[in-house]
């Protein structure tokens, strides 16, 4: 099938790609259909690893310096066990390459960090046969749920998908006029709570609901933040997540987990995963100091890959992220 | 998942159970362990280091305290260190004498300063202040919007003549708002601003000119408490870029560790005035260092368990059931009583979950169900004074009438006999410094956890094979009771030797 969502955008070569659709995906009454576009990945991407600051500055690493290696790794979040790790491998590879010099030893441990950050199903899934794919954005309070369903939005209607979202934070103050005020920047349909409380499932599956009746294409489900120890809370989503299945798989949980998070985030994407089966991760705040070194870990444990990457409060500071990326903006290289 | 630390501490001490003193080489070993544990907790890796080798120097110099292990003595000193950068120069919020007072709040983005300002404001407001929360955070969508929700929520009233979501200068607003309450006699002026990274300076500027636009008495740094190694790096940035007079804790009713604290209060040395605990608006409490230090080793309540240590226990109790023990006349009584101490002790579950090790055994927890206990409870007193003191006599036809007397099955009072005697067994094979193979006397829900659940962990259980070296029964009893209840010797209230291993 020949239709692509991104014609104009291919040539443009600012958006991220997608995975590609080999089955093009129909809509009931809706004559278009939504095939993927087959971007080469080399074309398409927005450029992350330059807002990564570099674990190096300021740091000598060479054959002198490679037990410093696991410091810089501590400090950036990667634990100690993967930091151990990490520098063993490192040494390893430099020992049988004879690596010496700080770019032979950086473009090794490059290779090791793209290595294990490396996993299939990075893509969005965005492809199924059944339209409206849903999107369930959960994570801990304060990580930027919202911040990345309006830039997700703003990107996805930038490439023609009628987006619907879902108000589902119902608990915080104000919440929901924050995920409007994103709607409304890139023209997406909103369905909130009617009342003030309302049970954040029914909002979802009004969502969903209303997306089927409007032939949308996506629908994005903002929820409230909750830590992952909270029983009630996190049963509350497993239950958002079963009452939207009644009418529609959903397609993507996107866990969103903010980069200054230390070693509780490996508990807060096990805890997610098992009550919502996280498909994702989107990190965020990378633009600060943090590095996110946590996702290591998460990967690598859990298998859930990173799919989404945040950078700043404007509508188009993301990227899809790229193993080997992330890795070339940690060295700095 | 990882042990924690007090599981891993025991198995780095167990050959050195019988030293009294520690070797600078025994004193690495078990800081290593420390410094795991402070970087698993999310500590900074600098203030790490200096933590260690500062306990590290006291370990070398301390004196040795007879009441505990090496372990234990290491823990305490960790603790103490741990305690005196957390609390140092604990405080209270600082009022102006002429009114208003001015709290200005700051921190990255998301660590929670709205909620916070919210919260303060509800405890202002029940400390018999006027407070007045002003909308200086303009940047994030609909921010005034939900100041302006908590305002009402919590009855105080918000200063936000403007709209925000990137419209209006917050410091012209900030300037503002000082004027207004001075007019309208606010005791307290609560200014909330936006989020922003320490590295953007454009922002960092802004928040200095709102600081110098309000003059705060306090300007206060929110964190999350989920922070990772970064919060060193950001708490600097604060302290040199707006110069913050005191630390807020957030997002604590999470599972974190928390090192973050530690990180802060050590690299700004600037007091943590509050943490803030939960989703509703009064869930804001005072700091507590000693609470905090606890959840950083994720010691549970060992550190009590250590203190008590230091005080004697009743020997004579403990003496009490080790001769019971060798005697072999343990009876189900005994085991009855033991289980109502235990219960006198308060609700089961909440005091497994202050032991040491809970953290990895929540799940369990939750599907222990104390009921178990009662269920036995309600065998044992089916049983007549004889039946009690001799399993044995406990033929088919007495089974079913303790069955039908409890409102049992006959197969759960064999699974209790069995238990029982099992553990019976256990007890005496371990009264006579023997390995005792698994935890049997426990209530079935409980089986589950083993040792582990009480402190131990199956790598301890292999320390047994060491035996005790007393040669006094009584004693040997009550340090393999000790051993048991996670290498803290009991307190009175639980004798040693106990069934449940406490």
């Amino acid at each position: 099938m020949a239709f692509e969502w991104f014609k104009k955008k291919r040539s443009d070569e600012s958006m991220p790609p997608v995975s590609a659709a080999d089955t093009p995906v129909t809509h009931a009454t809706v004559e278009q259909t939504h095939a993927v576009a087959e971007v080469a990945k080399s074309g398409g991407s927005r450029s992350f690893a330059r807002r990564i600051r570099s674990l190096f500055t300021g740091q000598l690493f060479d054959a002198d310096h490679i037990d410093d290696l696991e410091d810089i790794l501590l400090l950036a979040d990667f634990g100690v066990d993967a930091s151990a790790d990490i520098v063993a491998s490192v040494r390893k590879q430099a020992t049988a390459a004879g690596a010496k010099t700080e770019s032979e030893l950086k473009a090794i441990l490059v290779s090791v960090l793209t290595q294990s950050l490396e996993v299939p199903n990075r893509e969005l899934n965005l492809t199924g046969d059944q339209l409206p794919y849903v999107f369930l954005v959960v994570g801990v309070n304060g990580v930027g749920k919202t911040t990345t369903i309006g830039k997700l939005t703003a990107w996805l209607a930038e490439g023609d998908w009628d987006v619907v979202i879902g108000a589902a934070d119902t608990f915080r103050a104000a919440a929901v006029e924050q995920v409007a005020t994103w709607a409304a920047r890139s023209g997406a349909k909103l369905v909130g709570p009617k009342v003030e409380g309302q049970d954040p499932a029914s909002v979802a599956f009004e969502a969903v609901e209303t997306a089927v009746a409007s032939e949308a294409d996506i629908v994005i489900i903002d929820t409230a933040g909750r830590l992952q120890n909270k029983q009630g809370l996190m049963d509350e989503l497993g239950k958002i997540r079963r009452v939207v299945e009644k009418t529609v798989p959903v397609t993507e949980v996107l866990l969103v987990l903010d980069a200054t998070t230390g070693q509780n985030g490996l508990a807060q994407a096990k805890a997610f995963a098992e009550v919502a089966n996280v498909t994702g991760v989107v990190l965020t705040k990378v633009d600060g100091t943090a590095k996110g070194g946590i996702v290591y870990s998460i990967q690598r444990e859990l298998g859930i890959p990173v799919k989404l990457i945040g950078f700043g409060e404007g509508i188009n500071d993301f990227a899809f992220f790229e193993a080997d990326e992330f890795a070339r903006g940690l060295v700095g290289i | 998942m990882f042990g924690n630390l007090s599981d891993r501490l025991a198995q780095t001490f167990k050959n050195l159970r019988t030293k009294g003193k520690l070797t600078p080489a025994d004193i690495d070993t078990t800081l290593r362990e420390i410094r795991r544990a402070l970087l698993e907790a999310d500590v900074a890796l600098e203030v790490v280091k200096t933590f260690v080798s500062a306990v590290r120097e006291r370990a070398l110099g301390d004196e040795v305290n007879k009441a505990l292990n090496p372990a234990q003595q290491i823990v305490q000193i960790v603790n103490e260190e741990l305690i005196a950068i957390l609390g140092g120069d604990a405080r209270r919020i600082q009022f102006a004498k002429n009114p208003p007072t001015v709290i200005m709040l700051a921190g990255l983005q998301g660590s929670g300063k709205t909620t916070l300002a919210g919260k303060l404001a509800k405890w202002l407001k029940d400390q018999n202040q006027t407070p007045l929360l002003v909308a200086a955070d303009l940047q994030r969508p609909n921010a005034v919007n939900q100041l302006q929700v908590l305002g009402e929520r919590t009855g105080v009233p918000v200063f936000a003549p403007e709209p925000g979501n990137g419209l209006g200068n917050p410091v012209k607003v900030a300037k503002e708002a000082i004027k207004f309450a001075t007019q309208k006699q606010y005791s307290v002026v609560l200014v909330d601003t936006a989020g922003r990274l320490g590295i953007d300076e454009d922002m960092m500027q802004q928040a200095r000119d709102i600081r110098d636009a309000v003059n705060p008495d306090e300007v206060l740094f929110v964190i999350d408490a989920m922070v990772g190694q970064d919060a060193v790096n950001v708490a600097k940035a604060f302290e040199d870029g707006v110069g913050i007079s005191g630390v807020v804790l957030t997002k604590l009713d999470g599972d974190s560790r928390g090192g973050a604290a530690l990180s802060v209060a050590s690299v700004t040395g600037k007091p943590i005035l509050f943490s803030s605990t939960g989703e509703g608006l009064d869930a804001f409490e005072p700091f507590y260092p000693d609470r905090m230090a606890s959840r950083i080793l994720d010691m549970g309540d060992v550190l009590s368990l250590i203190e008590q240590a230091q005080r004697a226990f009743d020997a004579e109790d403990a003496a009490k059931m080790a001769e019971k023990l060798a005697k072999n006349s343990f009876t189900l009584d005994d085991f009855l009583d033991q289980m109502q101490q235990m219960r006198k002790m308060g609700s089961m579950k909440a005091m497994l979950a202050l032991m040491p090790g809970a953290g990895a055994m929540r799940e369990q927890l939750d599907n222990f169900d104390e009921k178990e206990i009662d269920r036995t409870e309600a065998i044992i007193r089916s049983m007549t004074p004889g039946e009690r003191r001799d399993t044995k006599i406990l033929n088919g036809s007495r089974r079913l009438r303790i069955a039908r007397g409890s409102g049992m099955t006959v197969t759960d009072v064999n699974s209790l006999v069995n238990r029982f005697e099992q553990a019976a067994k256990m007890m005496k094979t371990m009264s006579k410094g023997g390995i005792p193979q698994g935890m049997p006397g426990m209530p079935a829900g409980m089986q589950g956890m083993g040792m582990g659940g009480f402190g131990g962990g199956k790598s301890k259980a292999k320390d047994k094979k060491k035996g005790s070296k007393s040669g006094n029964p009584a004693k040997r009893a009550a340090e393999e009771a000790a051993r048991l209840s996670g290498e803290k010797p009991s307190d009175g209230s639980a004798p040693a030797g106990s069934a449940f291993g406490l």
